[in-house]
């Protein structure tokens, strides 16, 4: 045995073997495999070969379609190819999945398995999306932990190769793929010993080539296609053999055995559990614990699921078995039972008819469902079904790990049973989203495995939000090998920090920690002072577990330092000088030792920054005396006001208090509808400076609340009398407004939603003449301005609204006094697309429907506990769903054409009942001019008058009529996304839309990358940028989409950027809205994937502006129709260079930083690319008419 | 044909036209341009020590920002691998143009931290580098640190450096120092091989109605040449050290001036940019003509023949120069 060790995660430990063992592989970015996509494309970028020493040729494709179909053409001609997928993209796969199969293709897909979205999307996981896959004729082989995925990965190849069956080679999406564990890998020699030339060379010799034609893919007929699709069975039946030599195999080369089946537990076991995927190692490890205290008890973990070798199977099960329970991880509603239950089931059935493997009699079978989305699967949990498996009736079809209430599947189960061994230290971490703490302890980890001599393993939990969000790491490490795919339990860890003082006031960090174990605190008090600040809950947990209390100002040591709120090598110094893991000075070095490695390439001044935060840590850091009493008058806050509504506060409370695992069956929605505007509850406080109004500088323009990503600072204009009632603190002024002379105006700021993230004050034009620097709007810290901003806000909440029929909505100061009904989202501080979908829900938020496709805009959007979409007094506002990633054009189209449907029928149905409502109302109804605020208001009280009417009227079409009345008011049909839908994998069916000519509006958050997936190249990219998926920059420019909609002739599109030209965004808004017609807004929306400092965002948009790079216009195909040219270039010619724009953002520095000579390459035709557009730009401008619309 | 050679820092140039510290240097085609035009050494374009530190921290803020924050973004960007965001391009490139031109290659480093100028320099060095030029560009505004402070410290780096390289060293100034020939001297004394006159520093403008500084990079003309010609003048033969004059060199009679005030080599950069490099050709033709015209043998006959020491009325280069131009520009207004 002659491999070598690493601690990494398990995407990487698997993408390690596919690229080596790989010559073309196509990628597409989906959640949680992407990283071997990146690792994939990051490697070829680096030049790094394969195992023939060739690099291999990464792909990246439109959608998992498209790379299942290149894959397919790639085997077809020869090459060894591969790709990564999970969830939804494998579902894409499956058409080519059957035709690879049926081909019998040599082929190995890496999935990373994911839940399915149904009631509702969920990027955790669980074995829906492969379960989904059984039937396609891939052999489907499991992985339980990062070694294992390394291993299966070479396994797998091995055995595709030699049998000519596909592969699926699965493992838990995040449990696995993104665990940090040790593990060895096989040098490239090793593995080149695992595959045998012959094979290779079969496989290529099977390909297509017009040197030797032939032809693959015929259509058949009834006479043939049936014994065709026989003709494979020797395949399948020798593959399970196949796949035991591979094993043997690499048992040989690496020292570690697999079999299809394998067994653990008492030889002569009475009670076994079949279970797949990193759950049956918990099933394994809790068997072995308690056949060791004598318990009749063993577990079978499937490794190769398909082909389903009943005879392999049988053979490991202990004879003496009587009663067995199999646990599936998907849901298959309306099944006999889930799908490794029936396999099961099906085998002993086999078995015992054939007199296959030892059993005599048939034992008691049960299924049931465990860790759906990743719920925690504990070793209390395997003990609760061992348990069930003894009742003389056990339950059959349960489920373990929920409270169900309602159908009462649910096993109970001792949570605070634990088989991990004393030698294991376990420790959480709470940190801040990106104050580095995840990737100290992954580093942490990593020390600790590699110059200790322990095992390691770190697994980290991420809350929804992109702002503010809360991580928790869990490490453990110790003498012996770490399974234990599962969280650290209440009461186990033996060192808890909390890196953010304000968590005390939120959660129950202390639950985690052991009697006797250690909390470190970075604390903004010292060490005096902080018992006073404590909560009562934390002061008595300190008390009665004995716990060892250490502090650091975190925060001080990184500001004196340089490293701003990077506060993670101080905490990581902490822990390690506390927990005595390694030898201080050791540790130390250690540390150092990591810094420069992870930093290195980013130069000598931030390794030298870091070191001197390690420096300056220990001096900093203190034990605190504990004292024996609880002095505290501070209690831990409810995670929602009292004011709250019910559900609030019983389903979605929970959740913001990371308690969402307590919340019954009963409790949740049936059919994943959920109420809009919750984000109002949620007080997240995570802004640390907000900005403050001065009202003697205000001129009113409303461009703060246009620009705000977050709804937070908002203006009202009132009559005077009303501040009465005012708190004290209240700000107001004279209000500027034409249409409301006398009146009274107010910025107020909501100070705990507000993420403080400055645009507002960068977009404030309004100086103080005196002090240049003092604008209309100031930052200023938080904390003092709490109390007295909240009250403040609650009054300016409880003042009127603007009456929309009041005023004209044509400019920024006065669409900056509609209410926004998009708020509070949890998206990144300045978030670049949310200011459009707040102003989107402004101007049509009382009558849009939005069809949102998956992405960004989804997860702010979506994503539980709170959700942003609200209402209106009326109790009006968006209606809003999320379908898929790829249908969002067509779903859109469909409310549309429900819409269009419905309005038509009430028409019909109003002219029919005509003579029983009176023929005014009818015709008002159905000829309403709904262009204006006050005709869609018009029009909303002749339908309360019509459903008045239709009450009294005992006709079965008044009924119907009443059930579809409310569609005779206008609605706005809105279809929400980024680039990665719009440009990619949503094109074909975004094309078809604007094409079909209905009215749908499109909005197109252009961030010109995969935003949500971490930054992968989509073709909205420019020529130029870095991304994911274009590591060495993308040679190709960006697609056009705007031109191509317009070559219809007949779609209203805009091409907007709200930093550039706030007018321009508004007008094209609404005249895009009020098109009866498609319509497509591509609004530019930086982001955080660009690399900038997100404050300057709307600088930014400006100078993609004035460089040309993004020019703004608008094609309204009404203008056509007066025989006017419908284009218009808004923008002027370029003032500054691309580049004075480009090296603002990272995303095209780093490659000048890293490859100069490609970066001036690309630059220059980017340049280039720029000013083709133009021209063809100016020359559509110049145009004397345009084309009509086409009917 | 007179004789334009002329050394600096202890190397024998063939002529006094040296391309200044400049963009232009960033890439070796454009310093061959620059030997192929004439010029009879390169200064290269100044490392920048607070830029090294900018980059490499703001390289790293970006990378990191946001990431491992969000379960499905857990970073923004792929990991490049490399990134040159240390001297080490700039090193390289020393290697570089030192195996593609024949001219002597002068290195450039512009820095506030001891610490950091010394390790650069010991590096520029061992790439190759003729000679090094330390720029001192900075902007005293504490209201505490006193002149003599300042000009200790400069003094103690120019020792430092002294003792750390064995390469020529010159000190690039800025005009503003109260007593420049006396602190001239000290740096002299401290072991610099060369002074270089004087520094343009980028002033900053105010934009009157959006109330923002705005930077304003404005190139040299030749009226900018007057203020180095003066010091030049009066430092000449006073000190032992080479003078090289930059600042306003445009034009071949612009360099006369400055080697006539005593300068060994006249720097050109803005004219150089604007032109092209064959405007050193040009400028030096021009030199070579008028030389004949004017029957000079060499640079040397001509080197300090203006400076203080040596022109009838030395006064003029002191206060009553500045009464005889205010009478000049009366007589121009006719006031």
């Amino acid at each position: 045995m002659s491999s070598t060790v690493s601690t990494v995660e398990g995407n990487d430990a698997v993408a390690h073997a596919a690229y080596r063992m790989s010559e073309v592989i196509a990628i597409y970015p989906i959640t949680p495999s992407s990283g071997m996509g990146e690792d994939a494309d990051e490697w070829a970028a680096a030049r790094i070969p394969n195992l023939w020493g060739t690099v291999p040729l990464v792909t990246e494709l439109q959608s998992e379609g498209g790379a299942a179909g290149a894959v397919h053409g790639a085997l077809q001609t020869g090459s060894l190819t591969t790709t990564f997928t999970a969830s939804q993209g494998l579902l894409l796969m499956i058409p080519n999945m059957y035709k690879i199969a049926g081909e019998l293709t040599s082929t190995v897909f890496h999935v990373s398995a994911r839940s399915l979205s149904t009631h509702a999307l969920s990027i955790f996981g669980d074995h829906s999306d492969v379960m989904a896959c059984r039937a396609t004729g891939f052999a489907m082989i499991a992985s339980r932990s990062v070694q294992e995925g390394h291993d299966m990965a070479i396994i797998a190849q091995a055995a595709t190769l030699k049998s000519r069956v596909p592969f699926l080679h699965f493992f838990d999406g995040f449990r696995t793929s993104r665990e940090v564990n040790t593990y060895h890998f096989l040098t490239d020699d090793e593995m080149r010993a695992m595959l045998d030339q012959a094979d290779i060379d079969a496989h290529r010799a099977r390909a297509l080539s017009p040197d030797r034609p032939f032809i693959r893919g015929t259509a058949q007929n009834p006479d043939v296609y049936f014994q065709g699709r026989e003709t494979v069975n020797p395949f399948y039946q020798k593959c399970p053999e196949i796949v035991v030599e591979a094993m043997n195999r690499f048992a040989k080369i690496s020292g570690r055995q697999y079999q299809l089946f394998e067994y653990a537990g008492a030889p002569d076991a009475e009670r076994v559990i079949i279970s797949m995927g990193s759950g049956a190692e918990t099933v394994e490890e809790t068997a072995l614990y308690l056949a060791g205290k004598g318990e009749k008890v063993g577990a079978i973990n499937v490794r190769l699921y398909r082909p389903f070798s009943v005879e392999h199977f049988l053979k490991v099960l202990p004879p003496t078995v009587k009663a067995i329970a199999v646990l599936d991880r998907t849901k298959e509603p309306g099944a006999a039972g889930e799908p490794l239950y029936q396999d099961v089931i099906t085998a002993l059935n086999e078995g015992l008819t054939n007199g296959i493997g030892a059993l005599k009699t048939m034992p008691r079978v049960i299924g049931g469902r465990y860790g759906l989305s990743s719920k925690e699967f504990t070793p209390g949990m395997v003990k609760a079904v061992y348990q069930e498996l003894e009742k003389p009736q056990p339950k059959n079809h349960f489920t373990v790990g929920i409270n169900d209430d309602v159908t009462h599947t649910s096993l109970n189960y001792d949570p605070a049973f634990s088989i991990m061994s004393d030698d294991t230290v376990q420790c959480v971490f709470f940190g801040l989203g990106a104050d580095g703490t995840v990737g100290a302890n992954k580093n942490s980890i990593k020390i600790i495995a590699e110059e200790t001599g322990n095992y390691g393993q770190g697994y980290f939990v991420y809350d929804s939000k992109k702002s503010g969000s809360v991580t928790i790491s869990h490490l453990r490490f110790g003498p012996r090998p770490i399974r234990a795919p599962y969280l650290i339990g209440i009461g186990d860890a033996s060192f808890v920090a909390c890196h953010q003082f304000t968590f005390l006031e939120r959660l129950d960090m202390l639950q985690y920690a052991k009697p006797g174990g250690v909390f470190l605190l970075n604390s903004i008090y010292g060490p005096d002072q902080v018992w006073d600040h404590l909560p009562i809950e934390v002061q008595s947990a300190l008390i009665e577990k004995k716990l060892r209390f250490y502090i650091i100002n975190a925060y001080d040591v990184a500001e004196q330092t340089g490293m701003g709120s990077r506060i993670n090598t101080i905490m990581q110094t902490c822990f390690f000088a506390i927990s005595g893991v390694l030898p201080r000075e050791e540790a130390i070095r250690q540390i150092k030792k990591s810094i420069e490695k992870t930093y290195g390439k980013r130069g000598e001044a931030v390794v030298r920054q870091n070191f001197e935060a390690v420096d300056s840590t220990l001096v900093n850091l203190y034990e605190v005396k504990v004292p024996d009493k609880v002095t505290s008058k501070i209690t831990r806050r409810a995670p929602v006001p009292e004011e709250a509504p019910e559900f609030v506060k019983k389903v979605l409370g929970p959740m913001i208090a990371y308690r969402g695992d307590e919340v019954p069956v009963s409790a949740l929605p049936v059919d994943g509808t959920f109420p809009s505007g919750t984000t109002q509850w949620e007080k997240r406080n995570i802004a640390l400076e907000i900005p403050v109004w001065e009202p003697d500088l205000c001129i009113q323009c409303g461009k703060c609340a246009f620009v705000c990503p977050h709804a937070t600072i908002r203006q009202k204009v009132y009559p005077a009398s009303l501040l009465a009632s005012a708190p004290k603190m209240f700000k107001s002024t004279d209000a500027k407004f034409k249409e409301f002379p006398g009146s009274k105006f107010t910025v107020q700021i909501a100070p705990e939603d507000c993420t403080g993230c400055g645009l507002c004050v960068e977009a404030c034009p309004a100086k103080d003449k005196s002090q240049a620097g003092r604008k209309a709007l100031n930052m200023a810290d938080q904390v003092p301005l709490r109390e007295p901003e909240r009250e403040n806000w609650n009054f300016f909440l409880s003042l009127p609204e603007a009456d929309r029929t009041a005023f004209p909505v044509n400019t920024i100061k006065n669409v900056s006094l509609l209410q926004p009904l998009f708020e509070f989202s949890g998206a990144c501080g300045g978030c670049g697309e949310t200011p459009y979908v707040r102003l989107l829900t402004q101007l049509f938020g009382d009558r849009a429907i939005i069809a949102n496709a998956t992405g960004c805009s989804s997860i702010y959007g979506g994503n539980l506990p709170t959700t942003p979409y609200t209402y209106n007094r009326e109790g009006r506002g968006p209606a809003w769903s999320n379908s898929l990633f790829e249908d969002n054009a067509e779903f859109g189209l469909g409310m549309r054409l429900t819409l269009d449907k419905q309005h038509e029928f009430a028409c019909e149905l109003l002219r029919s009942l005509a003579s029983q409502l009176g023929d005014e109302l009818v015709e008002q109804l159905i000829h309403a001019d709904q262009s204006s605020e006050a005709g869609i208001q018009a029009q909303r009280q002749r339908i309360t008058q019509l459903k008045s009417k239709l009450a009294g009227i005992k006709d079965p079409r008044a009924a119907q009529l009443m059930s579809i009345a409310d569609n005779l008011a206008r609605r706005s049909v809105w279809i929400v996304g980024g680039d990665g839908w719009a440009y990619d994998i949503g094109y074909g069916g975004l094309d078809h839309v604007l094409a079909s000519g209905r009215n749908v509006n499109v909005l197109v958050l252009d961030t010109e990358v995969y935003s949500n997936t971490g930054g992968q190249s989509s073709k909205s990219t420019p020529r130029a940028a870095v991304a994911k998926f274009a590591a060495n920059g993308k040679g190709t420019p960006k697609k056009d989409l705007g031109l191509i909609a317009m070559s219809y002739g007949y779609v209203y599109v805009a091409r907007v950027a709200m930093g550039a030209s706030d007018a321009q965004t508004l007008r094209a808004f609404i005249e895009a809205e009020s098109y009866d017609g498609p319509s497509l807004i591509i609004a530019y929306s930086h982001c955080i994937n660009h690399g900038i400092d997100m404050r300057k965002g709307l600088e930014q948009q400006k100078l993609a502006v004035q460089c040309g790079i993004w020019p703004l216009f608008r094609y309204d195909p009404r203008l056509a129709e007066q025989n006017k040219n419908p284009f218009q270039l808004d923008s002027k010619d370029p003032t500054i260079p691309v580049q004075e724009y480009a090296y603002n953002e990272t995303r095209y520095r780093m490659l000048a930083l890293s490859d100069e000579a490609r970066a001036e390459m690309l630059m220059r035709q980017a340049t280039a690319d720029v000013a083709r557009t133009l021209e063809r730009y100016r020359q559509m401008a110049s145009a004397e008419t345009g084309s009509g619309k086409d009917e | 044909m007179p004789d334009l050679s002329t050394t600096y820092l202890g190397l024998k140039l063939k002529n006094p036209l040296v391309a200044s510290s400049s963009p232009l240097s960033k890439k070796v085609d454009m310093v061959r341009k620059l030997e192929d035009a004439g010029v009879s050494a390169v200064v290269m374009y100044s490392l920048f020590e607070e830029q090294i530190v900018h980059e490499s921290r703001a390289l790293d803020y970006f990378l990191t920002r946001g990431s491992e924050s969000y379960a499905e973004a857990i970073t923004y960007f792929p990991d490049l691998g490399k990134y040159n965001v240390g001297p080490e391009d700039y090193l390289n490139l020393i290697q570089k143009l030192k195996s593609s031109v024949q001219i002597p290659i002068i290195a450039s480093l512009n820095g506030v931290s001891s610490g950091g100028w010394i390790s650069y320099a010991k590096k520029m060095e061992q790439a190759g580098a003729d000679a090094l030029e330390i720029n001192i560009y900075y902007l005293p505004t504490e209201l505490d640190l006193t002149s003599r402070e300042l000009e200790e410290a400069y003094v103690d780096l120019v020792k430092d450096l002294k003792q750390e390289i064995h390469i020529p060293l010159a000190v690039k100034l800025s005009p503003y120092f109260t007593a420049l020939p006396n602190f001239a001297q000290k740096l002299v004394k401290a072991g610099a091989d060369g002074l270089v006159l004087f520094n343009r520093f980028y002033q900053p403008d105010l934009d009157i109605e959006a109330l923002e500084v705005v930077a304003n990079l404005e190139l040299s003309s030749s009226s900018d040449l007057r203020l180095p010609l003066r010091w030049i003048a009066i430092l000449y033969g006073r000190l032992d050290v080479d003078l090289a004059l930059t600042s306003g060199v445009h034009t071949a009679k612009d360099i006369i001036k400055a080697v006539m005030a005593g300068a060994n080599v006249a720097m050109s950069a803005s004219a150089l940019i604007q032109h092209g490099c064959e405007k050193a050709a040009e400028m030096l033709a021009d030199l070579q003509k008028w030389m004949e015209e004017y029957e000079y043998t060499s640079i040397e006959q001509m080197r300090g023949s203006m400076s203080q020491k040596s022109v009838a009325e030395p006064a003029a280069f002191e206060r009553a120069n500045y009464m005889k131009a205010l009478r000049s520009f009366d007589n121009r207004l006719r006031i």
